[in-house]
């Protein structure tokens, strides 16, 4: 921790946590501080898709010149919930010859994947549940769960669309997982340390201080192709090959319905929002403020909460996969994989070699 | 990027003449491809965004919401009804003229006989599970006694509600 | 193993083999409608593919057999539903052709218009699927809204937005409304501008261009071959188009240019198409400013018999050569009626387009092919 001593180190401990701890005798509230984080988590989690959902749909609907869900609450505001209970209620089919245990196992994997992930983002100063010094090693492992429940979903649905977007799924999903990390890698090396709190904490300062500017011209080519590749990684359009509508009608879902089906797309909602939320932890400056470098409206910037700057950037984030799912034609499978691996992978390379380069002339200011 | 001036050249009349593509692939090196398809690309963000950020784009309607509001052109196609005078007598002479020239058999006028013997119209029955709104029995009457009605809402929970009579004894206002 | 029906290609050995086949429609997101194709795959590689019709068979020739000629031309807007106007026409030019039906000039004009606000509302269409079909949701929107008011102008002309049963032998069933003009002129600065934003968003767009540039070439040879016609034709290189070449109606008074492609491949084909609703904004435009007054039909007859004898006529549809050929045997009612549909012959030549490329291509060869499946099976 002494990479960065001129740079404020926040205590890890929040106001709630250490409240815990004065009521409680030690060995009962590190328990009930455990449980109190998975829980906020769990509303997180399950409230996110929901927001997500509803604000897919209204922008996709302004960018069609339309106005989206009107009818469920105000602006249709109420919509997801009226979604989520129909699909609750829904019969879950199971087509013949179905491997059964693999069939209802696949839906619940993506969504504990996205949910580990959680565990690690820094949210606020005092916000993390832990703070690994491996971090970002943990979520590039945690990630990769989601492929599974994929492939399995395409495998064990006994139908050839399925199988097709499955295996779609296995080949582009382990192809972008080395782009992302490569990506992850090269923050790392900027910043001197693996832990999701450590990268946010290294770039502390106005808002040249993140990776996307400090990191002359290139940052900004790496947050560039970060976006890319976790689209890909996310099987959002132009990269939904694995669900491709027009040409395997659902993909790995065509089998799947009611609330196994919402699993799926619960999942893919949370895992939008985790991609979103680690743009913003590495390249965008996590939950700092972007300060300006003038006196007066840094501090009124600093006034506000960590986490609402979190929130802010990650839903910008957020929006540009819409806005990148609302304009693009689909790739074909083939020109993925030549993409991934003709375009981006050496790309990837160069940017980590240049950064080499950077941090061996001393070039970048730690 | 040239599409005005394939359009200018097109415009000019003449012999159908070899059209050039009206952008390639972006030829020559790896990066120079990259670069372009990759300006390409954020040039079509630039197009939707612009749909983003303007409601005045929005087109859709909301439909029951503006029933009040939504009106269908004088020519409209729909649900075949019968023009009555302000006496709601209409102007039928049963000559079954429609009934001929409906191509589904959609239209079956039963006649019956006043008192004085002259035939008039019985029963007019439309059958709207049938009919395909071609509007050539309202083409061919004679007395312009049948027209194209404006109600576009004809669902119905029952067939047999699709079944109408235009003119009964039953329907006949009693002036 | 025995193979399926259709498939001739080399047989599968005693199983030893990574091949399947798959079932693409009836009901498939991008088949548009209920045309059935059963692939034979390797992996996502297409070996071959059979293509199976008549789910939406209704017999209308044989329909046709029973109804009388006017009857007939409700039954044509069932065929191709997005050129409706242009079946109609073709029916009524064969009537005019054996009755020696003359058509005022406001008639004429009137037809030409129609026929190209038609072409213009199922090029949007096909615009907006095409987009769909390559997974941009947002074009199929942007297709649809343009296409808007031009349904809107038929709706206003005719009272129906699909089903329009509008020409009648010796002109068509309504004049013009007075609002027809101002409306056409809206449309056509509107479909440039449209067209404009069309380039940007799909023509330009490298994904696009990768998707369908080198996918599915249909060389000229085999286009002719085949029967093609349309902008499927045109894409590989033929010049030939009904209005140029055979000219009925107007269509030999007004400027206008056949777009042609020159290798024959899905961006060809997409670039014709695109061409083509700029010229027809030309012909419209060339047609609001001519635009005579009078009356819109001829006598009207009470009942059209044809003399014996069988007569051909054709006209370019959005889709390309549609042509009705009528056996007359002196009746009221046809004793034949026969279609040659455009997408017909289009279709066949799927099943040599596709092979050796990827499902994904499959998907955007149907799109570009632009079938209408009521029109393949009648």
């Amino acid at each position: 921790m002494s990479v960065f001593p001129d740079k404020v180190l926040y205590p890890p401990n929040n106001p709630i946590g250490d409240l815990v701890r004065t009521l409680v005798p030690a060995p009962f509230s590190d328990v009930l501080n455990g449980g109190l984080a998975i829980f906020s988590l769990l509303a997180l989690a399950s409230l996110t898709p929901v927001v997500l959902i509803w604000l897919e749909r209204k922008v996709a609907a302004h960018f069609q010149a339309r106005l989206g869900p009107m009818r469920v609450g105000w602006h249709g505001t109420l919509q997801p919930v009226a979604d989520g209970i129909k699909l609750m209620f829904k019969e879950i089919l199971k087509p013949e010859g179905a491997d059964t245990f693999l069939f209802f196992l696949a839906p619940i994997l993506p969504a504990t994947a996205s949910f580990l992930v959680l565990t690690v983002l820094p949210f606020d100063h005092h916000l993390q549940v832990t703070d690994l010094n491996a971090g970002v090693l943990f979520v590039i492992a945690a990630s990769g769960l989601s492929i599974f429940g994929v492939l399995l979903a395409g495998w064990s649905s006994n139908n050839k669309y399925s199988l097709l977007g499955g295996i779609r799924a296995g080949a582009q999903m382990i192809s972008f997982e080395i782009s992302l990390a490569l990506l992850m890698l090269l923050i790392v090396l900027l910043s001197g340390t693996a832990s999701l709190r450590g990268i946010v904490l290294a770039q502390q300062g106005t808002i040249l201080d993140w990776w996307i500017f400090k990191f002359p011209l290139f940052g900004l080519v790496a947050f560039i192709l970060f976006l890319i590749s976790s689209t890909a990684e996310l099987n959002r359009g132009p990269f939904d090959i694995v669900e491709a509508e027009s040409e395997l009608t659902g993909g790995f879902t065509t089998e799947y319905s009611g609330i196994s089906f919402a699993m799926f797309f619960f999942a893919e909602f949370v895992n939008m929002f985790v991609a979103a939320a680690l743009a913003t932890t590495l390249f965008l400056g996590g939950f700092l403020a972007p300060q300006m470098g003038w006196g007066m409206l840094d501090r009124l910037l600093d006034a506000v909460p960590g986490f609402v700057w979190f929130f802010a950037k990650t839903y910008g984030v957020i929006f540009i996969y819409m806005w990148f799912r609302w304009t693009f034609p689909r790739l074909r499978v083939d020109q993925l994989m030549v993409f991934e691996w003709k375009v981006l992978l050496p790309m990837h390379l160069f940017l980590l070699a240049v950064a080499g380069f950077f941090i061996t002339m001393e070039w970048i200011p730690l | 990027m040239n599409t005005t001036s394939s359009r200018q050249n097109s415009m000019t009349p003449g012999s159908p003449q070899k059209q050039t593509p009206a952008s390639s692939l972006p030829s020559g090196s790896y990066f120079k491809r990259i670069v372009s398809g990759f300006i390409s690309l954020l040039r079509g963000m630039g197009l939707t965004v612009t749909y983003l950020t303007d409601p005045r784009t929005v087109v859709t309607q909301q439909y029951p919401e503006n029933r009040a509001t939504l009106l269908m052109t004088p020519r409209f196609r729909a649900c075949l009804t019968m023009v009555r005078d302000e006496t709601g007598a209409h102007c039928c002479t049963a000559c079954g003229l429609c009934e001929k020239a409906c191509p589904n058999g959609t239209i079956s006028v039963l006649t019956m006989k006043d008192l004085s013997g002259r035939k008039m119209l019985g029963k007019y029955v439309y059958r709207l599970l049938q009919c395909t709104f071609c509007n050539l029995c309202v083409e061919t009457c004679p007395f312009g006694a049948i027209v194209m009605g404006q109600n576009y809402e004809l669902a119905a929970y029952d067939r047999d509600a699709l079944v109408l009579t235009l003119h009964s004894e039953e329907d006949e206002p009693h002036a | 193993m025995e193979l399926p029906a259709g498939f001739t290609y080399r047989p599968i050995q005693n199983g030893a083999t990574d091949e399947y086949f798959l079932n693409m429609g009836p009901q498939h997101p991008s088949t548009h409608g209920v045309l059935r194709l059963v692939l034979r795959l390797d992996g996502e590689n297409i070996i071959e593919i059979v293509p199976h019709l008549g789910y939406v068979h209704r017999g209308i020739e044989k329909m046709g057999e029973n109804q009388t000629y006017l009857q007939n031309i409700h039954l044509t807007d069932r065929l191709d539903y997005l050129s409706a106007y242009s079946n109609n026409l073709a029916l009524c030019l064969a009537i005019e052709e054996a009755l020696e039906i003359g058509v005022p000039e406001r008639g004429e004009y009137l037809r030409v218009m129609i026929c190209e606000l038609q072409r213009i509302q199922s090029h949007l269409l096909w615009w907006g699927v095409l987009g769909m079909d390559m997974g941009a949701v947002t074009s199929f929107l942007y297709g649809f809204k343009e296409r808007e008011p031009i349904t809107d102008i038929f709706e206003e002309l005719c009272g129906a937005r699909l089903t329009m049963n509008f020409f009648r032998p010796g002109g068509s069933a309504f004049d013009a409304p007075e609002t027809f003009l101002p409306r056409v002129r809206e449309v056509i600065s509107s479909i440039r501008k449209a067209v404009d934003e069309f380039h940007t968003l799909l023509t330009h767009n490298v994904i696009f261009q990768e998707r369908t540039k080198g996918i599915g070439v249909l060389s000229r040879e085999k286009a002719l071959a085949y029967g093609c016609s349309g902008a499927v034709l045109r894409g590989s290189g033929v010049d030939y188009d009904v209005r140029k070449n055979q000219p009925y109606s107007l269509y030999d008074q007004f400027d206008f240019s056949v777009p042609t492609g020159t290798t024959g491949d899905c961006f060809d084909r997409y670039l014709v198409r695109l061409e083509e609703m700029l010229q027809a904004t030309n012909i419209l435009e060339q047609a609001v400013r001519r635009f005579p007054g009078g009356p819109h039909r001829s006598k009207v007859k009470a009942q059209y018999k044809l003399p014996a004898g069988s007569y051909w006529s054709q006209v370019e549809s959005a889709r390309g050569l549609f042509g009705v050929y009528v056996v007359a045997d002196g009746s009221a009612k046809p004793y034949r009626i026969k279609y040659r549909s455009p997408s017909f012959s289009n279709l066949q030549v799927l099943s040599e387009l596709v092979i050796g490329h990827k499902i994904a291509d499959l998907v955007a060869i149907i799109a570009t092919l632009d079938l209408v499946i009521p029109d393949i099976d009648r």
